[in-house]
């Protein structure tokens, strides 16, 4: 029998079995942040036990950093003391740290791809459930908790049940401005927020093997919210061009020999998935969500489903919609584009080609966090700065942001928010607040318009400018 | 970490499906660089309103219900991999939580830190959770040795990884036996042609 993409990397990663338990499985980069590190340093500190191999680790600051001001000393003590933390925990283990400020901080799951960390093959592990980003490039990538941090600290390995094997195809046409995120929440709103549980996940057919590895990582990204540990798409073309020439890849002849082996990291024919599910690309359309986790999502066009159940119920009594209603028209004060999930070059992109030559809605206050200091600096000398600031936005500065809001950027309470980010659980962007999932092309419209646009009936297509 | 065998208490429930974990530990709580006190802002903003006054009809705020049994709702634990989430339900003194269905991460999270998560039927559950809030003085006993959980609902098996179980029952952690593996890993290490 064949190997899936997934069988293929795990099985070339274990280390040992252990009967009727876990296997030892190898993890080539770890990839930490201030907020879900601290911990497992003091515990290695507290048993004395040095890290294995510091230089598999790259740190940055991201979670709980302000998107105003950097420069400027942290206001609130205890991220201060947090980033300090993380600062002196990497200088004490001689660990690489993009710390606030260097140029090639921000997000951890978009500056490991930006700088050639991320590579088909490898296994990936940090202390983010969004890891399953790095799946894009046909990597084995998933989130821990704080004491498996401290596990591949002191041995660069984790002890893991290997998963089951999920695959999603998606065959067929995109419809018009349906974009990467609208696919990933049209697949968590037909399956259900736990429908992954226990699985890892393959992408497979025509609409992922056409997508910018931008959109892969976005789909990827999103693996998590129907319980997958992670998702995967075999790398190929598009992969390697993306990874050529970047700070970390693998240079000249290292890097032909790296394709050779990369280009065997697909499904062999005859492998078999314990679950399969397929889905048909003209179905699609521009996605929102209505309620307080990601599977709770509709077309846009749609209305409401009427479903008799407490847990739903509460959940729309939390958002102040109703079964039946449609979400268009709605008003909107607030906007983010930003997140692991959508702040990269292509999403700002698509946001500033649909902006250009309008105005933001007086109503609207919208936040614009590109997920890295290189994203930024693209998004200036590509002009986009300018066109989002003529119509009237403001960019800030890299970081997680209001997806979490563990910094200043929250939502106030009652308020709904259209955002690019991840989740929508009660009071993820704040306390009180309420978040609508949807794609950058729909929030920028959304913004425009200060109000829930359909994106699909405004313009034609989503040229890139 | 600490050992567990067997374990009698009563149960709170929690009928609530798909909790996740920043409903267990809001991200405004995740500033602290140790483990210890999550347990005072587990469930904040379900246990306090907006104004910080004590929301009564949220069952922790009910002082009919106590013990250290957790009886949740489906897909308990989904969302973010925050172990914070384990802490601060150990921290706040519970030891089990029995649930249809877990998260992954969650689960993992929880078994590290000697929060034992057991799954039972969803019909089970259901029942259960009817049992628990009609009377709250019943009591709930599990037998990790033999994997057994006894309650007026009936007595059930339920399924632990072995290694894990013995991690449990010895209070020892992974970190004891990946080290144990120290060899194995660097041979492996010598011999990478990926």
């Amino acid at each position: 029998m064949g190997k899936t993409l997934f069988d293929k990397v795990w099985d070339a990663h274990v280390v040992d079995t252990i009967e009727n338990g876990p296997q030892v499985l190898y993890i080539d980069k770890h990839l930490i942040h201030e907020v879900t590190s601290p911990q497992a340093f003091q515990e290695l500190e507290e048993r004395g036990i040095t890290i294995a191999r510091p230089n598999q680790i790259i740190a940055t600051a991201d979670h709980n950093t302000p998107t105003i001001d950097q420069h400027l000393p942290i206001k609130d003590a205890l991220s201060r003391k947090q980033l300090q933390q993380l600062t002196e925990n990497c200088r004490k283990n001689n660990i690489t740290l993009y710390d606030l400020g260097h140029k090639y901080n921000g997000i951890i799951h978009v500056i490991a791809p930006e700088l050639g960390i991320t590579q088909p093959g490898m296994t990936m592990v940090c202390g983010d459930s969004h890891t399953s980003t790095h799946g894009a490039f046909g990597t084995i990538a998933f989130g821990i908790g704080t004491s498996q941090v401290a596990q591949v600290f002191v041995s660069q390995c984790l002890l893991m049940q290997k998963p089951k094997k999920l695959r999603v195809n998606v065959n067929g046409k995109l419809p018009k401005n349906v974009l990467p995120k609208d696919v990933i929440l049209y697949i968590i709103s037909k399956l259900g927020t736990n429908s992954g549980t226990g699985y890892f996940c393959e992408y497979a057919g025509n609409v992922f093997e056409e997508m910018s590895m931008e959109g892969r990582m976005t789909v990827c990204n999103m693996s998590i919210e129907m319980g997958a540990r992670g998702g995967m798409i075999a790398p190929d073309e598009t992969t390697f061009n993306y990874i050529k020439g970047r700070e970390f890849a693998p240079k000249g002849d290292n890097f032909d020999k790296k394709i050779a082996y990369w280009k065997t990291l697909k499904t062999d024919t005859d492998a078999v998935f314990d679950l399969e599910y397929s889905f048909d690309a003209s179905d699609i359309e521009p996605m929102i969500t209505y309620g307080t986790n990601p599977g709770m999502g509709i077309k846009i066009s749609e209305t409401i489903p009427e479903i008799n159940n407490a847990t739903f119920e509460k959940s729309l009594a939390y958002m102040g919609f109703n079964k039946g209603e449609q979400l268009l028209e709605k008003e909107i004060n607030y906007v983010f584009i930003g997140s692991c999930t959508n702040s990269r070059i292509e999403d700002f992109r698509i946001a500033a080609n649909y902006i250009k030559g309008k105005q933001k809605a007086a109503n609207v206050t919208a936040w614009l966090v590109p997920g890295s200091q290189q994203v930024a600096k693209q998004i200036t000398e590509e002009g986009l700065q300018e066109i989002f600031e003529e119509a009237g936005f403001k960019l800030r500065q890299p970081g997680c942001s209001a997806c979490l809001a563990m910094n200043d950027d929250k939502i106030p309470e009652g308020e709904y928010c259209v955002s690019t980010s991840n989740r929508n659980f009660e009071g993820r962007q704040g306390q009180g607040s309420k978040t609508i999932l949807a794609s950058p092309l729909t929030a920028a419209a959304t913004a425009i318009a200060g109000k829930i646009v359909n994106i699909s009936k405004e313009i034609k297509e989503p040229e890139l400018v | 970490m600490e050992k567990f065998i067997t374990f009698t208490s009563t149960a709170i429930p929690l009928p609530t499906e798909n909790v996740d974990t920043d409903q267990i530990i809001p991200a405004r709580f995740l500033k602290a660089t140790d483990k210890q006190g999550f347990g005072e802002n587990v469930f904040r903003d379900w246990r306090f309103n907006k104004d910080g006054s004590t929301n009564n009809d949220f069952v922790l705020n009910n002082a009919d219900f106590r013990g250290s049994i957790l009886v949740a709702g489906n897909n308990f634990g989904c969302g973010s991999s925050r172990e914070h989430a384990a802490w601060a339900l150990s921290d706040y003194g519970f030891k089990v939580i029995i649930s249809s269905f877990f998260a992954d991460i969650f689960k993992g999270n929880a078994l590290n830190n000697g929060l034992l998560p057991i799954q039972v039927s969803e019909d089970y559950l259901n029942e259960l959770l009817t049992k628990t809030t009609e009377n709250p003085s019943i009591e709930l006993t599990i037998d990790l040795e033999q994997q057994i959980l006894k309650t007026p609902v009936g007595k059930v098996s339920f399924k632990i990884d072995s290694y894990k179980k013995m991690c449990l029952i010895n209070g020892y952690d992974d970190i004891d036996f990946l080290i144990s593996k120290k060899e194995k890993i660097e041979t492996f290490e010598a011999e990478i042609n990926y």
